[in-house]
């Protein structure tokens, strides 16, 4: 009924807010990726338009990418937790849950469960969006432990290698020597290696990037959702960088991203064989559908 | 080995008052902890999690063995009760039922999560098998973490022993899931006294179950993109730092301080009322709780023994807690007794402020830290407060 909920009746549309028509009509719920994904955006009714995130900041770009990649919109459900990206992610135009401290992980395995539960039949997506702080500190026992379950839905980590939000502090991802809020001397640990342990935790498919290219990053994130639908638990790692507490100039934000890309964020790619038949699979359906929607079009011109 | 899968079972499905005023019961001779797992067998859970702590571990067993018979749908052993306490709110957003229980420590390292279940609109039951709160460590009874429950706008039963225990969880669920209610329901007994101690129950057949959870009947709808009126316009003004934010939390927080307020209509309906009163003329009341209302309905049976005039309430609903009622039912008391397992005496301070004459109330005797509530010790307040000498042979 998912997408039928979302579309309101003739008589009715006139009553209703502006933003929720013009969503309905031309936003992305049930059009396919060359009608309204990462390949257009800017030309169609966007999930998330407005955000009070900072000027410059890569993770509001990438959260606006992760919310233009998704396979099915009206059957998805993000959660997160506190941190600068979930200022955003609530104002995208799907269902949000906003819990406490870190457990977002913990809400998700309840809520994955109770939806196989009333709706076998169907995927529903469950997201959880979370910084480094969130995933890896506070949340770091709720998400390593959805892992070791095997709990079907995707993980990302938005990592600015520090607590943005709460203003510039340590995490446990920040870099070995980074001088931080709460680390005046300069991290004394290292890095924490979130891909390896999200590897020894059973996760199926694990990606380690900078997402400088839409084109891969959307596809990435549509894989890591595709898999847990059917296999288990997946993983994004995403450098997001904070322009502000790491001063770095808003016009160099995207040359920051591309270095990271060769030294803490270098592309790693990990899946079982099980998710990559998954992946095989859905591409494969995918590509056989894009060429026939091209044939029909041909057709009728 | 592989795990088993549970059978589907077939069962008569009923109202809530058809189940507690009206179906024929038998009785049974069980501990508390088999109380409250027999009734969230009648309950037709869909999913309970289980994180073990004594006293509590042997409740969340037995609701394990009940969804390996087939009464429950999911079940899972999360990592801790932080974990627990999130799973259970994320799996709320779902529109299903939903069953846990902690004790003590674990209800306070699960209390971030539990606290924010009510504004939330999370409407599960939560058993509290009550425990001493550490340190030096301790595994028993003490009620001392219900002081912490008190505040967060949950309703909160205490059960006196085995039956109450049964019959407060059952409806607990009924009471949860009222559209003016739709908050969380915890019902606490102590640990070890009721949990691990056996008392009589009576019981329905075991083949009917409560209807099933209703996800559209809810003031706030699942979140399953499924039930309707549709959520995907955006929250932009909430968790900002604006005065449309502080005005949506205040708003959000007095309807769930209200919508606890009109649980008390429900607390009647099921329950018979949020106190009972015995004795209700009588000059001397012992007020008590829980597991020491069974204690203070033993001095009520002595005093009556020995001709004296003193009357028992015993005290159901912690939250809503009953204001007017105890108010009228003391109104003529010249004191009122109140004995405790805990160490602070929540309950004597709760009883104080609700009565315009808060000197009458006696705030004690209390035990605490595991230990046993004599009935000699209430009685010497008893004896005191009537102007009588009483020798204590304990």
């Amino acid at each position: 009924m998912s997408l039928k909920y979302i579309t309101p009746v003739d008589t009715f549309k006139k009553y209703l807010p502006k933003d929720y028509v013009e969503l309905v009509d031309y936003g992305p719920f049930g059009k396919t990726q060359e009608e309204a994904g990462p390949g257009n955006m800017g030309q169609f009714k966007e999930l998330i338009e407005e955000h009070p995130m900072c000027s410059g900041c890569w993770m509001a770009y990438y959260i606006r990418l992760i919310f233009a990649s998704l396979p099915a919109p009206e059957e998805t459900v993000t959660l997160g937790t506190a941190g600068c990206g979930r200022l955003a992610i609530s104002q995208a135009a799907v269902p949000f849950i906003y819990g406490n401290y870190g457990d977002q992980n913990a809400m998700a395995s309840g809520l994955t469960r109770a939806f196989r539960l009333r709706f076998p039949e169907k995927h529903k997506d469950v997201i959880t969006i979370a910084g480094d702080g969130g995933t890896m500190d506070i949340g770091f026992s709720m998400t390593m432990h959805s892992w070791i379950r095997g709990e079907r839905f995707t993980t990302i980590m938005l990592d600015n290698e520090v607590y943005g939000n709460t203003g510039g502090q340590e995490s446990g991802m920040s870099p070995k020597g980074a001088v931080l809020k709460m680390a005046p001397l300069g991290k004394k640990g290292e890095k924490m290696p979130a891909t390896d342990l999200a590897k020894a935790a059973g996760c199926v498919y694990i990606v380690r990037m900078s997402p400088t290219n839409i084109k891969k990053a959307a596809k990435i994130i549509r894989r890591a959702i595709f898999v847990a639908r059917e296999v288990g638990p997946t993983f994004i790692h995403a450098y997001t960088s904070c322009n502000i507490e790491y001063s770095i100039p808003t016009e160099d934000v995207f040359a920051d991203a591309k270095e990271k890309e060769k030294t803490r964020f270098q592309f790693f790619e990990y899946m079982t064989d099980e998710a990559a038949a998954v992946i095989e699979r859905v591409e494969e359906e995918e590509k056989v559908a894009r060429k026939e929607r091209k044939a029909a079009k041909a057709e009728v011109n | 080995m592989s795990p088993n899968t549970p059978p589907k079972l077939v069962k008569t499905l009923a109202d809530i008052n058809y189940m507690l005023k009206e179906a024929p019961r038998e009785k049974h001779f069980i501990t508390g902890a088999q109380a409250m797992a027999e009734a969230v067998k009648r309950a037709n859970v869909d999913m309970a999690i289980a994180y073990p702590i004594t006293p509590q571990s042997e409740v969340m067993h037995l609701v394990g063995d009940i969804y390996a018979q087939g009464h429950i749908k999911e079940y899972y052993r999360a990592e801790e009760e932080l974990g627990t306490m999130s799973a259970i709110a994320g799996a709320a957003r779902a529109g299903v039922r939903l069953f846990t229980a902690t004790s003590g420590p674990g209800l306070l390292r699960g209390l971030e999560a539990i606290v924010s279940w009510p504004g939330h609109r999370v409407p599960a039951v939560l058993g509290i098998l009550t425990r001493v709160v550490n340190a030096p460590l301790s595994i028993q009874p003490d009620n001392i973490e219900m002081a912490y429950m008190m505040h967060c706008g949950a309703v909160m039963l205490h059960a006196e022993n085995q039956q109450d225990t049964f019959d407060y969880t059952l409806a607990a669920f009924a009471i949860a899931e009222k559209v003016d209610v739709y908050i969380p329901v915890a019902v606490a007994t102590e640990g070890f006294f009721v949990t691990h101690a056996k008392g009589y129950v009576n019981m329905m057949a075991d083949d009917i179950a409560l209807h099933p959870f209703d996800a559209i009947a809810a003031p706030v709808p699942a979140m399953d993109n499924e039930t309707p009126p549709a959520r995907i316009q955006r929250d932009a003004p909430v968790q900002k730092s604006n005065f449309m934010s502080y005005l949506i939390h205040a708003v959000w927080q007095q309807e769930i301080w209200d919508s606890n307020s009109r649980a008390m209509k429900y607390i009647y309906e099921y329950l018979g009322g949020p106190i009972e009163v015995q004795n209700p003329e009588a000059d001397v009341f012992v007020v008590a709780s829980g597991c020491a209302a069974a204690q203070a309905r033993e001095a009520h049976r002595y005093a009556q023994d020995e001709g004296l005039s003193v009357g028992l309430i015993k005290v159901r609903a912690i939250r809503p807690f009953p204001v007017d009622e105890i108010r009228e039912a003391a109104k003529n008391a010249k004191a009122l007794i109140v004995p405790e397992h805990n160490i602070i005496g929540w309950l004597s301070k709760e009883v104080k402020a609700a009565i315009p004459n808060g000197g009458i109330v006696v705030p004690g005797p209390r035990v605490f830290g595991g230990m046993t509530l004599p009935v000699e010790l209430i009685m010497k307040e008893v004896y005191t407060a009537l102007g009588l000498e009483y020798e204590l042979k304990l």
